[in-house]
């Protein structure tokens, strides 16, 4: 046990665990709030290869899919049907579906660039995505609330009906927090906390397991083990990806569901 | 990986220290942008794109049962009016059938009539000619008669009587007589003698 003890001071004095700077990467010499950084690339070219796929697999409109196609339906018909139809109900859903479906096939794809070379790197794993998302969907779902109800409408429709007289105040209050502060940053937080705990892990079990390997000794076992961690951590994370752009959209179809609810 | 490692550890300014829930303004900005631009690809395009599709997969499957259903009922008009026509064909059968019946018996008797009426007509023109063969046959007997028995009378008196016999028509007489019954077995012998005194 001492020898392991030794090893592993000796390591923690030179190996430097990776931290919040490994987000930070400003690309072409740029610097400050204004650098292009590489999720703004990444950003940008998840939407170039989703316009492409989307385009291509849907141009031939085949009653009989192709295998593109086919990915593309089940995708959309998870979304379409899964999600917008079941939560916001078929009268209403149609129109919230191309903004879910958006929603969830960015997200995905931004989410899996985390685990696909040589990507390597989470876009929503840099807090402005998740916000920028979650304020669209704050926005939107105010905003067909309060078509629907009416501005004071909408916000007498947060308190549910049949309350004692004494208790509105207070459950209003707790739901004007919910519906203005909670909802949003509760659907950023969870996105980003996913995408930037998975990120760290991979990269502290990638570079420590390598730096246990490079280092000899009793450490090669230990930085072996390490690495078979960081295989079965990376399909796990393929699985978290998918479940966050999953349960984003889940979470947004809800807000707007219970938006345009006719009893809220 | 580590690329990203020595940037991250040559790299100390704000950005690469600061919380990690600070956002980067360039960076939602384009958060905003990426997710803007997709939205009016996806509902300007991809979405009608995969309703139509919908919409042409439904219109095809019901297209498909209506045709089945469609086919199903031309079947079973078909095989109503194939078994109108066969109860119709039998029905018609049946009164050819009948009416031929009814018309051979109709004919059958017409035909019996017509033979009747043509075996009584042959009866009546056999009678008619027998009656005219009888006439001839008893004209020309009376003529062979007179001849014979002038001729006989003459050899037996020993002259000819002919011409004279003729003249007074004796053997006419004689046979309307004969013929009217006046003349009987008995006065045959007596006859010819009155006659022939009468004659003479």
């Amino acid at each position: 046990m001492s020898i392991v003890a030794t090893a592993v001071s000796a390591v923690s004095a030179d190996f430097t665990p990776p931290g919040v700077e490994e987000f930070w990467q400003p690309l072409f010499g740029t610097d400050g709030p204004w650098a292009i950084t590489r999720p703004i690339l990444l950003s940008v070219l998840s939407v170039i290869l989703i316009t492409w796929w989307l385009l291509a697999t849907t141009k031939k409109k085949a009653v009989v899919p192709s295998r593109g196609q086919m990915g593309t339906e089940a995708v959309y018909g998870l979304v379409r049907n899964g999600v917008a139809k079941d939560l916001i109900g078929s009268k209403e859903f149609m129109r919230f579906v191309p903004l879910l479906f958006t929603m969830f096939v960015l997200i995905l794809t931004n989410n899996l660039f985390g685990v696909i070379p040589p990507m390597s790197f989470s876009t929503n794993g840099r807090i402005a995505f998740p916000i920028a998302l979650s304020l669209i969907v704050w926005i939107v779902f105010h905003f067909v609330g309060m078509k629907k109800h009416g501005f004071f409408g909408y916000w007498a429709s947060l308190v549910p009906s049949g309350l004692p007289k004494a208790m509105v105040p207070f459950i209003f209050v707790l739901e004007l927090i919910t519906d203005l502060f909670t909802r949003p940053v509760t659907l950023a937080l969870r996105l980003f906390g996913n995408m930037f705990a998975g990120h760290i892990l991979l990269v502290l079990f990638i570079t420590g397991g390598w730096y246990m390997l490079t280092n000899g000794g009793i450490l090669v076992i230990a930085g072996g083990v390490t690495w078979v961690f960081a295989l079965i951590m990376f399909l796990f994370e393929i699985l978290v990806e998918f479940l966050q752009a999953y349960v984003f959209t889940l979470l947004a179809a809800l807000y707007i569901a219970g938006a345009v609810a006719d009893e809220h | 990986m580590h690329a990203a490692l020595a940037t991250a550890e040559g790299d100390t300014g704000f950005w690469a220290t600061v919380a990690p829930i600070v956002p980067h303004p360039l960076e939602f900005f384009f958060g905003i942008v990426t997710f803007a631009i997709l939205y009016f690809v996806v509902k300007a395009k991809v979405v009608p794109r995969l309703e139509q599709i919908y919409a042409d997969r439904t219109a095809a499957i019901e297209g498909g049962m209506n045709k089945a259903e469609e086919a199903q009922a031309q079947a079973t008009a078909a095989l109503e009016q194939y078994q109108a026509q066969l109860s119709e064909a039998r029905g018609e059968a049946s009164r050819i059938r009948e009416d031929a019946k009814a018309q051979g018996s109709a004919i059958i008797a017409e035909m019996r009539e017509q033979a009747a009426s043509e075996a009584s007509r042959i009866t009546e023109t056999a009678k008619k000619q027998i009656d005219a063969e009888r006439q001839q046959a008893v004209v020309s007997l009376r003529g062979d008669v007179g001849r014979i028995s002038t001729e006989l009378a003459s050899r037996i008196v020993g002259e000819s009587l002919e011409s004279e016999t003729r003249q007074k028509g004796i053997v006419e007489r004689f046979l309307s007589e004969l013929e009217a019954g006046e003349v009987v077995r008995e006065k045959v012998g007596t006859a010819p003698t009155t006659g022939e005194g009468g004659d003479a």
